[in-house]
């Protein structure tokens, strides 16, 4: 493995007394895509915060690019485009001049940061608003208008910080796609997630955090497969029953969950285990055969479901 | 649908010498001239209200050199410290023009950088520090200062209101005053969370009372000597009383006049200080 372009060991923040991240370790690779999958309040945007050489660590050791960022940090955020969780484009500025404006900040001459301004503008489907107000752009605009920015002085890594939160289904394909494009390119995407698809498309490997912790670490695929079955049935039953039947369940699946509104059958053939249900005379009110999903390996490591 | 050019994405050991030199060198000029960017960047905002800029600039002084200069000194036919009227209250409005430019600019783009706006962290995230976005905010009001000053200016020596050579002097005065007050300020709407009306209080209880009692309209010493102190305290007055050393010749002692300067200087310094601090440390938190 070619040296890693981020080496974090020992990571910790505090503020006062509350630890927000907790000792974490990990590494990424160059053009790997890494992602942080956990729930809010887990302490990602923080871990990103610190990686974006921003927050200041409270100990541990942390490496981005071979430079420490504490002796410098200018140096090491040169190279990095930031993505963060609330859009924090000027909405006095007009489109185009958002990213004149942020290309000076990494000192690229402005006949140069006007040219690469026009590029970034057609990669994010935004030639034809270069003038619009900030304002007057949709949510998924905006969001792929934040990503032009971070382009804009050619970054070796991408840090993305819950890229499609608040965004339709379609705002949010848009944007994948815009992203797998870069990560065909060999750009180093660091991105945060609390929706599991978004971890499974775009993540080659990622760590599950939560409570500033590491739970467990792998692709996407290998985690599935150490921390769930390949299958799973949903029963409903109503939520008054739930609990009740999940005792007649006994002997079916590897495994069981019963959430509050429904039953999770962990298996490897989940049809199967439907039929063994109905052959008990048991009757959910609806039923459901799926694949597992880093949401089961989430709520397997920590009991709870990623978005509650 | 189209690709862009991508060169940093190539993966390439960074661990080579000659990378690492380039990395390092990417920082170098933002380091040395963030400052300014972040100054280009508010003045490109500015654009936007241009317009208004210029009409309050011409109309301001206008409205007050004709108000008070040509309209109340009627009612004052005597010389006040040895000027005419017009005389003696043109460098304290010149400079309290300034200071209202630094109390709109250090106050609400301020709070907007971090809450409403929050450019700031965006300038964080990119290689720029808590410091540059102090000192361009400052680079930014002492530009957008300037020709505010300057039209005032003009329309003084218009009306004859300033007699010594040494007048042009009191643009910079002004913008000096201005500043000192307007980093005071800054000092105090960096640190502001939440907009619980911190702003009109800063308006009503800060620049009206030292507009008032700054020896704009009359010298201070008219004042009861126990409202002497607000002239002393107020930055306005130094500045207003420097103003008056250059247009007319006040003929203060040098030592007042070397406290005219220090004051203002030091108080300014000492918010730029804390503005710089506060700032580093609610990004860098």
């Amino acid at each position: 493995m070619p040296q890693a372009v981020i080496t974090a060991s020992s990571l910790t923040k505090k503020y006062k007394d509350f630890v927000a991240v907790d000792g974490i370790s990990f590494e990424v690779a160059p053009g790997e895509s890494f992602g942080l999958l956990g729930p809010n309040g887990a302490g990602k945007s923080t871990t990103m915060r610190m990686v974006g050489a921003v927050s200041t660590r409270t100990s541990g050791s942390l490496s981005i690019l071979g430079l420490d960022p504490n002796d410098h940090g200018p140096e090491i955020r040169s190279q990095l485009g930031v993505v963060p969780q609330q859009d924090n484009l000027d909405q006095e500025l007009r489109v185009r001049d958002n990213l004149i404006v942020y290309g000076r900040y990494f000192g690229i001459p402005t006949k140069q940061v006007a040219k690469r301004a026009d590029e970034l503008l057609e990669f994010a489907q935004l030639g034809d608003r270069a003038k619009s107000r900030v304002d007057d752009l949709s949510g998924g605009m905006k969001r792929r208008l934040t990503i032009a920015r971070a382009l804009v002085n050619d970054p070796r890594i991408l840090l993305l910080d819950e890229p499609t939160t608040g965004l339709d289904p379609q705002a949010r394909h848009i944007l994948w796609d815009r992203l797998f494009r870069l990560k065909e390119q060999g750009t180093t995407l660091v991105l945060t997630t609390h929706y599991m698809d978004e971890a499974e498309q775009l993540c080659d490997r990622l760590v599950v955090v939560d409570k500033g912790q590491i739970m467990a670490e792998g692709s996407p695929a290998a985690l599935i497969r150490e921390y769930s079955t390949r299958e799973v049935v949903e029963v409903r039953f109503g939520s008054d029953r739930n609990a009740e039947v999940a005792v007649q369940l006994q002997g079916i699946g590897d495994r069981h969950e019963v959430l509050p509104d429904r039953i999770l059958i962990y298996s490897e053939n989940g049809e199967a285990e439907l039929a063994k249900i109905i052959a008990r005379g048991l009757e959910p009110l609806t039923s459901l055969v799926r694949r597992s999903s880093l949401e089961d390996v989430f709520l397997r490591l920590t009991g709870r479901s990623l978005i509650e | 649908m189209t690709d862009i050019d991508h060169a940093g994405a190539s993966g390439a050991d960074f661990t080579d010498l000659g990378i690492r030199e380039a990395i390092l060198r990417a920082g170098a000029k933002p380091r040395r001239w963030g400052s300014w960017y972040v100054a280009e960047h508010r003045i490109r905002a500015m654009r936007a209200y241009l317009q208004t800029l210029v009409v309050t600039s011409v109309g301001n002084p206008l409205v007050y050199l004709f108000g008070l200069g040509v309209g109340l000194a009627r009612l004052v036919p005597t010389t006040v410290d040895g000027a005419s009227y017009l005389q003696f209250v043109a460098p304290a409005l010149l400079a309290s023009a300034a200071v209202t430019v630094a109390a709109e600019e250090c106050t609400y783009p301020v709070l907007m950088g971090f809450k409403w706006n929050p450019i700031f962290s965006a300038m964080n995230a990119a290689p720029i520090s808590g410091a540059q976005i102090t000192n361009g905010l400052v680079i930014a009001v002492s530009v957008r200062m300037l020709p505010t000053v300057a039209i005032y200016f003009i329309f003084m020596l218009l009306f004859g209101a300033v007699p010594s050579a040494l007048g042009v002097l009191a643009i910079l005065v002004a913008v000096f005053t201005g500043m000192s007050v307007g980093l005071l300020i800054m000092a105090y709407t960096s640190t502001i969370i939440e907009d619980r009306g911190q702003m009109a209080l800063i308006q009503r209880f800060g620049i009206v009372p030292m507009f008032l009692f700054s020896g704009t309209f009359f010298p201070i010493t008219q004042l009861p000597i126990y409202l002497q102190w607000i002239g002393w305290i107020s930055p306005l007055w130094h500045g207003t009383q420097l103003g008056r050393d250059v247009t007319y010749g006040l003929g203060e002692p040098t030592w007042l006049v070397a406290v005219h300067i220090a004051y203002p200087l030091a108080l300014g310094a000492f918010g730029w200080w804390a503005t710089a601090r506060t700032i580093t440390r609610r990004l860098n938190a």
